[in-house]
């Protein structure tokens, strides 16, 4: 049985290596993978932590539900950012500087 | 044996995340990405949550990572920019304001860890430890998350439900082609 210090400190990793990519990648579909890494870590510790509970399952749950999420933010992200191209040809964020066109 | 294997894991998914952060082709980050999402589910599986591994692994790898680099190559004209000034940015400042932030973020989790730790486990975890009702290794969770899903969280499954209906029908609304009009 693994203490649950072990897992804190992978998720605490991964979390920032999501903080990182999100803030030096200049490619939209690399800051989308960075977000994507944000939402793993989170869950891992819904996981590490809904282990000691059985009665309400809470941890799985909700782990489930915060997968759940990602897909769709990865679904609505992905075609935001294939519109944003077809419009401005490139998806650097730091290209995209006009509201209107 | 088992702390070995956890450590296996960990080092999987915590070495590919880095190589997918320092990797310049965005074709190469996306494969490692899919390494580490392998890595985490094998970690998932250290705490007793198959189904949420398996989930995990047919979720991210089917779905999301698919979609991913389906996008990648549908806007692909970054990938030749990104390789053609990618050499002068290696110092770039956003690079070292990034890694402080992050570097920052890690020390005040494992800080915050290191306190919370040296506290001792949390009441309820103590009372859950003595009165037996953690997650053994032997413990069938699928039906038991079935029943959670269908009578303590029913709300909420119905919720999410609806906002992924939601979610995808804007997607696939925002994604679709304009009719040529101008």
């Amino acid at each position: 049985m693994i203490s649950i210090t072990h897992f804190l400190i992978v998720s605490a990793c991964i979390f920032s290596l999501g903080i990182y990519a999100i803030l030096a990648k200049r490619n939209a579909i690399m800051i989308l993978v960075g977000i994507e890494l944000i939402i793993n870590a989170a869950i891992l510790n819904f996981v590490a932590f809904g282990r000691y509970d059985k009665i309400h399952y809470g941890g799985q749950v909700f782990a489930l539900f915060a997968m759940v999420l990602a897909a769709a933010a990865v679904a609505v992200g992905l075609a935001i950012i294939l519109n944003v191209y077809r419009h401005y040809r490139t998806i650097n964020p730091d290209q995209i500087t006009d509201l209107k066109d | 044996m088992e702390l070995f294997l956890f450590y296996a894991f960990a080092v999987l998914a915590i070495g590919s995340a880095l190589l997918l952060v320092s990797l310049r082709n965005t074709a190469r980050s996306l494969f490692l990405f899919f390494i580490t999402l392998f890595g985490m589910a094998g970690l998932f599986l250290f705490a007793f949550a198959d189904f949420v591994a398996i989930t995990q692994i047919m979720v991210y790898v089917g779905g999301v990572l698919i979609l991913m680099i389906f996008a990648f190559m549908l806007s692909n004209k970054e990938l030749l920019q990104d390789l053609q000034h990618g050499k002068n940015s290696l110092m770039a400042f956003t690079r070292w304001q990034a890694v402080f932030v992050s570097v920052g973020f890690l020390v005040v989790l494992t800080y915050a860890l290191w306190q919370w730790d040296s506290e001792g486990l949390p009441l309820w975890m103590q009372q859950n430890i003595q009165d037996g009702n953690i997650i053994q290794a032997t413990d069938n969770n699928i039906p038991q998350l079935g029943i959670k899903f269908m009578t303590e969280y029913v709300l909420a499954f119905e919720v999410i439900s609806i906002f992924l209906l939601m979610a995808l029908i804007g997607a696939s609304h925002i994604a679709r082609k304009e009719p040529e009009n101008d």
